[in-house]
């Protein structure tokens, strides 16, 4: 190569180039940086062959590594439960009840069941537990069917008034618009507002009490404290599934209701009926 | 015209053995700055039997970090982020008094290419031996003695990046692993990784690492001012310099010259030996045959400053974003200076801005006022409250701690009998070695009740050592207390070490049914 010009200001050598006399000085890059530009552009080829890389018509190359991010999400899942294989007997074999807290297996289940329930049961239940007119609140102390933690795994094993489960828990209150005169179902209310509030018309509540000895007590009970076994709701408490002001009281007592729940047993893994049983009974209401 | 060459080769430098004040005291830096790299992995600290005893351990798997007797965990990384703030303003603070010290002295490029050409010069020689077997065919001596040299600095390296994983883990134990080949990949890959980077930078990049890959010498100059000591070259009492034994026929050459030059205008320079000549000099042979023909300065033009710097450069032409200021060039000169009987610091740190009044003759300001300005008194200030800041935290801390979160879907519960119930999810840690008891209670004006999840009633929850759970804690409101209706009630939530009588509380609030 023949020298180019050299810059006087500088002493650097100048590539030639010159724009409205402005010359650009020649400070050469180093060799070894062209290299590593080179090697960089072997090793993408490289990693284009080696791995899923280049776009088809449908998906992309495989790669001759056969590396695949699915597959290895799936490998990291099948470690993962071969680890929790033993909690898994456990939880299985174990006595829900006499699961301690403070145990290990029990911080499992919890963490399992916190998952189900957010993937299979937050829909209904809302995702904090917390329910909505019609699907019960799983915080409050409050229980149709029972709140200990087999009574518990119960409900989701089987379900509620569904179709497809004869172990399911059924019950079902008649319709009482087809019995009762309106005044009855106005009174019937009455009275079963007194049952929990002091704030009521007290002749017309009186009346409601013979109809409701007559037509309601023999679920609900005389004082109105349900009754478990027939999933009856304690009507005398502060809770109400569907709202206890008159007006929802009185189209409860004219169409009733009919609350289904699923049989959770025929869709998910004993485990996992088992494991969101538990994480149901620590969320603030288990017995 | 022919196109330029637009890629160099790297030129090779061979840095001639030097003495002196700057050179000890980097050495001393050396061994000071790689004993605490080798070694502190090493180093034991009794913390009980739940926990590591080593005295620095940056233990990922358990996300703790150990340092002697402090234990930082993964909600205390802000100590980690004040620590290299302080690092960051700590380099603004020496740059900006003392230039880059930092990258002449502590970095560890620096200091691992000092180890690297110790060893160099240890098996092949002093520069000109160097430069001779630069030169040499291949023959067998020259292989002997670069495989030589390579697999010194193979060890090294292997060294360098063995001691790094043994930060991660028991050193003992992860030793004993990798010599039975059993240790977890990461380790070896790691190890790999680092041996080839210090293998390479330390032998071959060297000073290409500081010049194209550091960020620093850019950033460097925002930092520097005029009164900044750093390394220089005083020109004024240097120039014109001259060999000594040439000196006279510098002399006669030059009357002879410069008559020739008048006559033949503006023409090449004479010292074109560097890259970036000094201007003074380069500009047309005229004036620097004139400067000739005056006395000569103390610079004897011996190379000795050049032959000397791991950069490559030569001093005498000024600041160069390539000069990492080892101030080894110093040495060298002074070195000269004592033999010819004169005066040292031909070449020495200086601050710029004392140029015109040394120029003229008289002395420089003295180092601290040079150091002491409102710039370098604002870093101090800024790295010290910080450091403060980190103590003072790091003394508050206590072993018991817990944190509250307030349910908030839904943010109440009401339950069979009318009364309103929060939920707040609290994670207790113990940070100890031992498993203790601990116990939860509430401060609040309203009459509200504390409740455990799973507990029946009692409030003693146990912890053990050195982990965090979670606990779900339930506050309640009978129905006619008004906490029950108030949108807000203030409450403590509260826990004690049944033992020691450590505790550790934090505020939250109670909502009441609205």
């Amino acid at each position: 190569m023949s020298k180019g010009r050299v810059d006087k200001e500088t002493g650097v050598e100048t590539t030639g180039h010159s724009w409205d006399g402005i010359e650009e000085l020649n400070n050469p890059l180093p060799r070894w940086w062209l290299w590593t530009l080179y090697a960089c552009i072997v090793w993408a080829i490289g990693y284009t062959i080696a791995y899923p890389a280049w776009p088809m018509v449908s998906g992309a190359t495989s790669g001759l590594l056969g590396f695949s991010t699915r597959a290895q999400v799936a490998e990291q899942i099948t470690e993962h439960e071969a680890k929790n294989a033993q909690l898994v007997t456990d939880l299985l074999n174990a006595d829900l009840a006499a699961i301690s807290p403070s145990d290990d297996l029990h911080r499992y289940a919890v963490a399992r069941g916190g998952s189900v329930f957010a993937a299979q049961c937050s829909q209904c239940h809302g995702s904090g537990a917390a329910g909505a007119k019609g699907y019960p609140n799983l915080l409050d102390d409050d229980w149709l069917w029972g709140g200990d933690v087999d009574a518990i795994a119960y409900t989701i094993n089987h379900g509620i008034r569904n179709e497809t489960d004869p172990d399911a828990r059924y019950s079902e209150m008649p319709a009482f618009g087809e019995f009762l005169s309106g005044e009855e179902i106005d009174a019937v209310v009455e009275y079963v507002v007194s049952l929990s509030s002091g704030d009521v018309d007290s002749t017309l509540a009186q009346e409601g009490r013979t109809v409701f000895a007559d037509n309601c007590a023999s679920c609900h009970g005389d004082e109105g404290l349900g009754d478990r076994e027939l999933g009856a709701p304690n009507i005398a408490d502060a809770l109400w599934l569907y709202g206890g002001d008159r007006e929802t009281l009185h189209e409860t007592v004219y169409n009733a209701r009919f609350g289904v729940m699923p049989a959770w047993g025929q869709r998910l893994s004993d485990e996992d009926v088992r494991a969101v049983a538990l994480y149901v009974h620590g969320l603030g209401g288990g017995e | 015209m022919s196109e330029p060459a637009l890629y160099a080769a790297q030129e090779p430098i061979f840095p001639r053995r030097v003495t002196g004040v700057f050179r000890r005291l980097k050495w001393w830096i050396l061994g000071v700055t790689l004993s605490i790299y080798y070694l502190t992995p090493w180093l034991r600290w009794d913390r009980g039997p739940n926990l590591p005893d080593q005295a620095v351990l940056v233990d990922m798997a358990n996300r703790r970090f150990y340092f002697l007797w402090i234990e930082i965990w993964p909600h205390e990384f802000y100590f980690v982020a004040g620590l290299l703030i302080m690092a960051g303003l700590g380099l603004f603070l020496f740059t900006s008094a003392l230039g880059r010290v930092w990258c002449g002295y502590t970095c560890p490029q620096t200091v691992w290419t000092d180890l690297f050409i110790l060893v160099e010069r240890w098996i092949e020689g002093d520069r000109n031996a160097r430069v001779r077997l630069h030169h040499a065919k291949w023959d067998f001596k020259k292989w002997r003695l670069r495989i030589t040299k390579w697999a010194v600095w193979l060890v090294i390296s292997v060294a360098t990046g063995g001691a790094w994983v043994f930060y991660f883990a028991d050193a003992p134990t992860l030793l004993g692993d990798l010599v039975r080949l059993s240790a977890h990949p990461a380790a070896y890959i790691t190890i790999a990784v680092l041996t080839a980077t210090t293998f390479i930078f330390g032998g071959f990049l060297r000073e290409q690492i500081c010049i194209y890959m550091c960020p620093w010498p850019r950033i460097q100059a925002a930092m520097m001012d005029p009164d900044t000591i750093t390394v220089a070259y005083r020109e004024w009492r240097g120039e014109p310099r001259g060999k000594g034994n040439v000196r006279k026929r510098d002399r006669a050459a030059a009357e002879k010259a410069e008559a020739e030059s008048r006559a033949a205008g503006p023409g090449e320079a004479r010292y074109t030996s560097t890259p970036y000549p000094n201007k003074a000099l380069q500009v047309g042979g005229a004036p620097l045959l004139a400067a000739a023909q005056q006395e000569h300065g103390d610079c004897i033009d011996c190379m000795a400053c050049v032959n000397v710097c791991p950069m490559g450069i030569d001093i005498r032409n000024g600041q160069q974003m390539e000069c990492i200021t080892c101030a080894l060039c110093i040495d060298a000169c002074d070195d000269v200076m004592a033999k010819i009987g004169k005066p040292r610091g031909l070449i020495d740190y200086m601050a710029l801005s004392d140029e015109p009044a040394e120029r003229a003759g008289g002395a420089p300001k003295s180092v601290w006022r040079h150091i002491l300005r409102p710039r370098t008194l604002l870093y101090t200030a800024m790295w010290a409250l910080l450091g403060l800041g980190l103590v003072y935290a790091l003394f508050i801390r206590t072993d018991i701690e817990l944190t509250v979160s307030p349910e908030r879907n839904p943010t109440y519960v009401v339950q069979s009998d009318g009364s309103v119930r929060n939920i707040y999810d609290v994670r207790l840690r113990n940070k100890s070695g031992d498993d203790r008891q601990f116990r939860m209670s509430l401060t609040t004006d309203a009459a509200l009740r504390i409740d455990l999840e799973g507990n029946d009633g009692h409030l003693d929850v146990s912890v053990p050592a050195d982990t965090t759970i979670l606990q779900r804690v339930y506050v309640t409101a009978l129905p006619q207390d008004p906490a029950a209706t108030d949108r807000e009630t203030d409450l403590r939530i509260w826990v004690e070490d049944l033992v020691t009588g450590a505790r550790a509380s934090r505020e939250t609030t109670f909502n009441g049914r609205r």
